[in-house]
């Protein structure tokens, strides 16, 4: 799975708790996930299970709080499959 | 992956007397069982609060937001101090407030002024302060009233 395959995977799993669909639809690795798409904070453990189960991974506390954009996401998702 | 357990062990009594809500605004009269994975516990609507005077006139019954709330006291609230405290210690649980976050419940029963309700909760996960559960309120006679899914996250009292 190369990385575009990944970030849209990851846009599709966000999409459900993404409060901003514009922001989402127009999305980029710098995007913010919390400040740009308005995800709930709470919503994060959510969304890191989530990639957990879509891309058969485990994703630690600390790495987890390192995600802050889509890029982040992507390059922790692409170290781990 | 789970959150290690390596902090201390609280009973039922004690997660009771830590639960932040209190009169009147505790749904909770009695914690019965709880653990890593499931919290047990009930209460009764006594006919004298005050919102069956709304709810409805002649026709007292229980508001779905109510029984949520008392779902959630021991479901995300109490689970929750039990689980930060395995997890943490005790005076992550003293300096704790868990808040309500999400939830997807389903109201199939009614509960009337009097009424004793069981709520259990079982755990989802417990991930990065925030608990998730099923839980489900029955009445004395087994009939269900609301069930799915909550969930709340621990944050510091300030």
């Amino acid at each position: 799975m190369d990385q575009s395959e990944i970030r849209a995977k990851i846009v599709e799993i966000i999409r459900v708790y993404a409060k901003d669909k514009d922001a989402l639809a127009s999305a980029t690795d710098d995007t913010n996930i919390l400040q740009d798409l308005k995800v709930n904070s709470a919503r994060l453990v959510d969304v890191i299970l989530d990639f957990e189960d879509a891309f058969d991974i485990e994703v630690e506390d600390e790495d987890a709080d390192n995600v802050n954009t889509i890029g982040d996401a992507v390059s922790l998702i692409a170290a781990k499959i | 992956m789970s959150e290690e357990f390596d902090g201390v062990v609280l009973t039922p009594r004690e997660v009771f007397e830590l639960l932040p809500q209190k009169e009147p605004f505790l749904f909770v009269d009695e914690v019965l069982e709880v653990s890593d994975e499931h919290i047990v516990a009930c209460f009764t609507f006594r006919e004298d609060h005050d919102f069956y005077r709304g709810h409805f006139p002649g026709r007292p019954v229980t508001p779905g937001v109510i029984l949520l709330e008392s779902l959630a006291q021991v479901g995300v609230v109490g689970l929750g101090l039990y689980l930060i405290a395995r997890a943490q210690g005790r005076d992550a649980v003293l300096d704790a407030l868990a808040l309500f976050a999400d939830a997807n419940v389903e109201f199939t029963g009614l509960v009337s002024p009097g009424d004793r309700v069981t709520i259990r909760a079982n755990k989802v996960f417990f991930r990065r302060g925030k608990v998730r559960s099923e839980a489900e309120m029955t009445l004395d006679d087994g009939t269900v009233v609301c069930s799915g899914t909550i969930s709340g996250m621990g944050v510091p009292r300030q």
